[in-house]
């Protein structure tokens, strides 16, 4: 993916690091099985290039309900230039929406799902929107921009409840949907997948683990990947409704790093 | 590939990187579908993946269009996910307009024009089409992305199609083989000789593992069945 | 507008025996839309209003629901039924359709202009199958009610468009449980417990009314009887319900709509076989009598109830 940037055809191995933005713009995998580029080179991309990006977004299902995690970071760049973007978002008692990728597109679609809410509020026939249905209305959306070749640089995770059951789906720019019980986008699919996954495989997980996991996904990533940061959001979504965190502060302790010296 | 990088001190950085965006993405899956006389069993790989990472290890990839119609799809997903989701609408205005299921033969032709529909900017799928037919015998459809469409009694398809179908040729063709006698393949060896080739197929292709999936079509219904794969 | 009140006047006058003096005279009282001798001048247009504050063009649409065949539509805790009666129009021809499936969890009968219907069921169709793609889910009930009935609504406010000639009674499944929804030519439509519509439907509200209490706690074969008991009150004495000319259709829980075919349909029409007619042939039905409710067909059946 992204990481691997086109990985049939590698770049040199080393220059000066991935250039800005290489690690959260995620140009498909461009193989060379793919489909001919010439074709598609012929279209017009309107939105080429995400700007403002975050990074990794995580969520995890448990016995009863789902967590999702996400930093507060928005990277132009290498830098890191805004502190406080929060992308953790309540859609209903019912759903809990993490986003990750171009911080724009997202405020963008949050906007629309904000007002999707309130006119069915308006309805006021007591029906509320579900986990399964945003995830796929999502899927159209990003689908249908992509296929305009004007997509929404970013990828979604669902967590919900979805008729007493956790749900837990990612939608990417493409529109490529799935469930699982684990997701982790951008560099976090390198790195927190494998503990995510572990956990799950463990077997049934209570709110209490699952949060830990967690947490310590975000630790981990906040070591690793340089355009992370040490505040992120937790947002939980069980049968008693959705609650996103005020902004939680990492501890992190850099002693293990003999070579650095901080100060 | 000619890097910024080499013109640049090498503490300089070339700036803001210019992403061209690639609509279409390779997620991996094989299918493999195998008709009989009065059967069909199509089986498809529940790995979703995307270069080297996996998005999901439980990915269906066949979905049931009616009690005698089932597509399997691998290749884009996004193109997998709209197109099926097309198809079931497109089945449900038959079902109105004309009263009854759609036919296997039926389902496989409008899958062709849809495809076709769509020539000059593809849904990027391999489309393998099991069921029974009008007379109720097995038949297997297999189509290309832009909705060339042909009907055959076996069809391995997606990332490792390449590799299966000279062994579903060897296994149920009896190709280039002398002193074969062609025999009617049985459900039970139809099945065990799927479960073969993933089994192979998930030894050699990345993208083809962790569990197949399998629906078996006959005149009282569809059956399911999973058979684990190798994981990593 | 003046010049579509001129015109009426004019071709009032065009009458030879009643001039224009005779109309301005009685033009006041002249607001009977049953009435046969007096001509009204305020019918010509579904946007022209009566003194009265009538629509008379959209009242003459909602005749047209009864003088389609008769049906009936009940529901208990769990299951929503249809019952139509279905008209032969000559001994040539088959029995006409009433009942038209719309999604697995929705379906309609109908009475009134069956184009008018097939019209709207189409509608009702799309819409449930764009739903369904957009968001992997079907449409709840009473949101499609609402679409509808806003798509009925325009056409009773334009010059250039008629009111629909049909009335529904829709069966649908959803979140909240089973439903039964009548919608008018009107654009009004109602949550109802049970309702009956089309000709001599009065008599199967009367039955419905009589015993409405008893259809909630009931099991689907009670309340499959009911329905057809109610139908029944509906015909005249000569005629019964057969597995000619009766259809059935119930939605519920795990249980997509499903129109009953022969084996079932029989079972279900012996649940009230050799049954006595209760007021049957005696029942007067719509015919004839003013519009009822003032535009609020059977009020008092109505049934409706807030959650």
């Amino acid at each position: 993916m992204a990481f691997a940037g086109n990985f049939m055809n590698p770049a040199p191995l080393w220059h000066n690091g991935p250039s800005p933005g290489a690690f959260y713009s995620f140009p498909a995998n461009t193989t060379s099985m793919g489909p001919s580029r010439e074709t598609v080179s012929d279209f017009k991309a309107h939105s080429a290039t995400p700007i403002t990006t975050t990074t990794t977004v995580i969520g995890l299902k448990f016995d009863k309900g789902c967590v999702i995690a996400a930093d507060t970071l928005g990277s132009y760049g290498s830098l890191a230039r805004f502190r406080d973007c929060p992308r953790v978002l309540k859609v209903n008692d019912l759903i809990l929406l993490g986003s990750g990728g171009d911080y724009a597109d997202y405020q963008y679609l949050k906007d629309i799902i904000e007002q999707k809410i309130i006119d069915e509020q308006c309805i006021g026939d007591g029906l509320n929107l579900k986990p399964k249905s945003l995830h796929c209305w999502l899927t159209r959306v990003l689908y249908n921009k992509r296929s305009k070749m004007d997509p929404l640089w970013s990828n979604y995770i669902v967590a919900g409840i979805q008729d007493g059951e956790p749900f837990l789906g990612a939608v990417d720019k493409l529109g490529t949907a799935y469930e699982d019980a684990a997701i982790a986008t951008g560099l976090g699919a390198y790195m927190a997948t494998p503990l995510l996954r572990d956990a799950v495989d463990k077997g049934p997980i209570d709110e209490e683990t699952a949060k830990n996991v967690v947490q310590k996904c975000m630790e981990v990533l906040f070591y690793r990947d340089a355009r992370s940061f040490p505040r992120y959001q937790l947002g939980v979504v069980n049968t008693n409704g959705v609650t996103v965190s005020e902004t939680i502060e990492l501890k992190h302790d850099w002693t293990l790093a003999h070579m650095i010296h901080m100060k | 590939m000619l890097s910024l990088n080499e013109n640049f001190p090498e503490y300089a950085v070339p700036g803001a990187k210019q992403v061209r965006f690639e609509p279409y993405a390779d997620n991996g899956g094989s299918v493999v579908a195998i008709a009989g006389d009065d059967y069909a069993v199509i089986g498809a790989d529940t790995r979703l993946s995307t270069g080297f990472s996996i998005y999901t290890r439980e990915q269906k990839k066949l979905f049931k269009l009616s009690d005698r119609t089932v597509l399997g799809a691998t290749g884009c997903w996004c193109d997998t996910l709209t197109l099926t989701r097309l198809l079931q609408a497109r089945m449900q205005m038959y079902e109105h307009e004309h009263n009854k299921a759609m036919s296997t033969p039926a389902v496989a032709q409008m899958l062709s024009t849809m495809l076709y529909y769509k020539r000059f900017f593809p849904y990027y799928i391999s489309n393998v089409l099991a069921g029974l037919d009008a007379d109720g015998k097995g038949c297997v459809y297999s189509y290309d992305p832009i909705g060339h469409c042909e009907r055959s009694n076996y069809r391995a398809g997606g990332s490792a199609g390449a590799q299966l179908q000279p062994l579903l040729d060897n296994q149920i063709g009896l190709k280039n083989m002398q002193n074969v006698t062609e025999a009617p393949l049985s459900r039970e060896k139809a099945l065990a000789l799927l479960k073969d080739v993933f089994i192979s197929a998930a030894e050699r292709d990345i993208y083809t593992g962790d569990s197949i999936y399998i629906l078996i079509i006959t005149a009282n219904g569809i059956q399911e069945e999973k058979f684990e794969l190798r994981k990593d | 507008m003046v010049v579509k009140t001129d015109l009426e006047a004019a071709s009032a006058n065009d009458k030879p025996s009643t001039g224009g003096q005779w109309l301005s005279q009685w033009h006041n009282y002249n607001f009977n839309l049953t009435s046969q001798w007096f001509r009204n001048q305020y019918d010509s247009d579904v946007t022209v209003w009566s003194p009265q504050g009538r629509l008379h063009q959209v009242e003459y649409a909602m005749e047209a629901v009864k003088l389609g065949s008769a049906t009936v539509g009940l529901k208990n805790k769990q299951f929503a039924v249809l019952i139509a009666l279905k008209r032969a129009v000559s001994e040539l021809s088959a029995y006409q359709k009433k009942i038209i499936p719309i999604d697995d969890h929705i379906g309609i009968s109908i009475s009134g202009l069956t184009a008018d219907a097939r019209m709207l069921s189409r509608f009702m169709r799309t819409e449930c199958l764009n739903h369904r793609y957009a968001h992997d889910a079907p449409m709840p009930v009473g949101r499609l009610i609402s679409l509808v009935g806003n798509k009925m609504q325009i056409c009773t406010q334009r010059y250039d468009k008629r009111p629909l000639g049909v009335g529904l009674l829709v069966a649908g499944y959803d979140d909240q449980g089973p439903h039964i929804y009548q919608t008018c030519p009107s654009a009004n439509y109602f949550d109802c417990r049970a309702m009956a519509i089309g000709a001599r439907s009065q008599s199967a509200r009367t039955y419905l009314e009589k015993h409405l209490n008893t259809f909630l706690d009931c099991d689907l074969n009670e309340l499959v009887a009911h329905g057809l008991r109610a139908l029944r009150d509906t015909l005249p004495n000569e005629v019964d319900l057969n597995n000619k000319n009766v259809s059935i259709a119930i939605v519920g829980p795990n249980t997509p709509l499903r129109i009953a075919e022969d084996p079932d349909l029989s079972r279900y029409l012996s649940l009230v076989e050799g049954e006595e007619r209760r007021g049957g042939a005696s029942a007067t039905g719509d015919a004839g009598g003013p519009a009822e409710g003032e535009g609020e067909p059977a009020a008092q059946v109505q049934g409706r109830y807030k959650r």
